[in-house]
């Protein structure tokens, strides 16, 4: 099996990988809508491959808080998944999920055990696409949550990504309920894993 | 007039006094801050691996400790300043999430600064000052006039080391 560089990824196995990210970013949308018992609309993701230096300003900027929800996956394929939403959007998840408005700025202990869940249907239901999709197993560990500012929950995934190029993969997927609530997704699989992911879908490397 | 010069992160910069020089939202990343007290030259590089010699693909020379602190004397002595005067200030490392994971990345942080002050002893770089470890990412500006490291914290007072 050969290896896959992310920095000399041909366009085949960027729309594939595309592709992956679409449908299960759809999933976790799907589950997202079941889990509040409304409708969660959600725009095309954009899926797009950056360069360390440019992360902070692809997304909302470095300094803004966000909530990430990091977990690791085993099984075919290996590496790690995150969940980023911004703090305000988390806020109004939790609160529309236990069925009372948040106050304060700060989360409560019940209000981050509730968010942990929400980020953990959200990544199984894109990890339980992503398995279907390929035909391998997938096994997710318990999820770990912190709310800190952009730049430095993304420095974890970039980190994973920087032991393997110069560049990192990174999904964005907004939803709609009342208020557009903006996610992103990073699926860091590792250099062995994308091989047997492609190969799972018949494409040739 | 003073200007804020910004290093992404594998990046880094030299910075003159009255400027200064930031970094935004460090979490096991480190930046490194160097300076000449008399010249008043400085630099900051933002560190995302400890090593660059144990990994194939590793052209890019700020993404490690060991290379980008060898390329950020470089420049910095290049400006002007003194090499035997220069003087370190360390900030970052954090351990971002706690979960146990077969990955030795959780712990990366943590190498990272280990791996940073073994390179900056071997090139006889004092360090005056650290703020490593921990689990909150922090911003940092640092003045090349006063030789102050500013970090900023999600809900903490800004300090400075």
């Amino acid at each position: 099996m050969g290896e896959i560089s992310l920095d000399e990824m041909s366009n085949e196995y960027f729309d594939v990988l595309r592709e992956l990210g679409n449908i299960g970013a759809g999933n976790a949308t799907t589950a997202l809508a079941q889990m509040m018992q409304c409708k969660v609309d959600m725009a095309v993701p954009k899926v797009q491959l950056l360069e360390f230096k440019e992360l902070g300003e692809a997304m909302v900027g470095e300094e803004t808080v966000m909530a990430g929800i990091y977990l690791g996956i085993e099984g075919d394929i290996k590496g790690s998944i995150m969940f980023l939403l911004e703090k305000a959007a988390a806020k109004h998840l939790v609160g529309k999920l236990m069925g009372m408005e948040s106050e304060g700025d700060e989360f409560t202990d019940m209000e981050f055990s509730a968010l942990k869940e929400v980020g953990n249907i959200i990544t199984g239901s894109y990890l339980n696409s992503l398995s279907s999709i390929t035909n391998l197993a997938i096994y997710p560990s318990v999820p770990d949550l912190t709310v800190d500012m952009a730049g430095a929950i993304l420095s974890v995934p970039a980190i994973e990504f920087a032991a393997l190029g110069d560049r990192m993969l990174m999904i964005q997927t907004q939803f709609f309920d009342e208020m557009v609530l903006d996610g992103y997704f990073i699926l860091i699989p590792d250099l062995d894993s994308y091989g047997r992911m492609l190969a799972a879908l018949g494409i040739n490397i | 007039m003073s200007v804020e010069i910004k290093v992404g992160m594998a990046d880094l910069n030299v910075c003159v006094s009255p400027d200064r020089i930031t970094t935004l939202g460090l979490g096991s990343c480190v930046g490194i801050a160097l300076r000449d007290p008399v010249t008043k030259i400085g630099g900051l590089a933002h560190i995302m691996l400890p090593d660059s010699t144990t990994i194939r693909n590793n052209s890019n020379i700020p993404k490690f400790a060991d290379t980008g602190i060898e390329e950020l004397v470089k420049q910095v002595t290049r400006k002007g300043a003194n090499r035997s005067r220069l003087v370190a200030k360390i900030a970052g490392g954090a351990q971002m999430f706690g979960f146990n994971s077969n990955s030795e990345m959780v712990r990366v942080g943590e190498r990272n600064v280990q791996a940073t002050k073994k390179k900056l002893a071997e090139l006889r770089i004092p360090i005056l000052a650290e703020d490593t470890g921990k689990n909150f990412g922090r911003t940092v500006i640092f003045y090349p006039e006063t030789g102050d490291f500013v970090i900023r914290a999600v809900g903490k007072q800004e300090y400075k080391i």
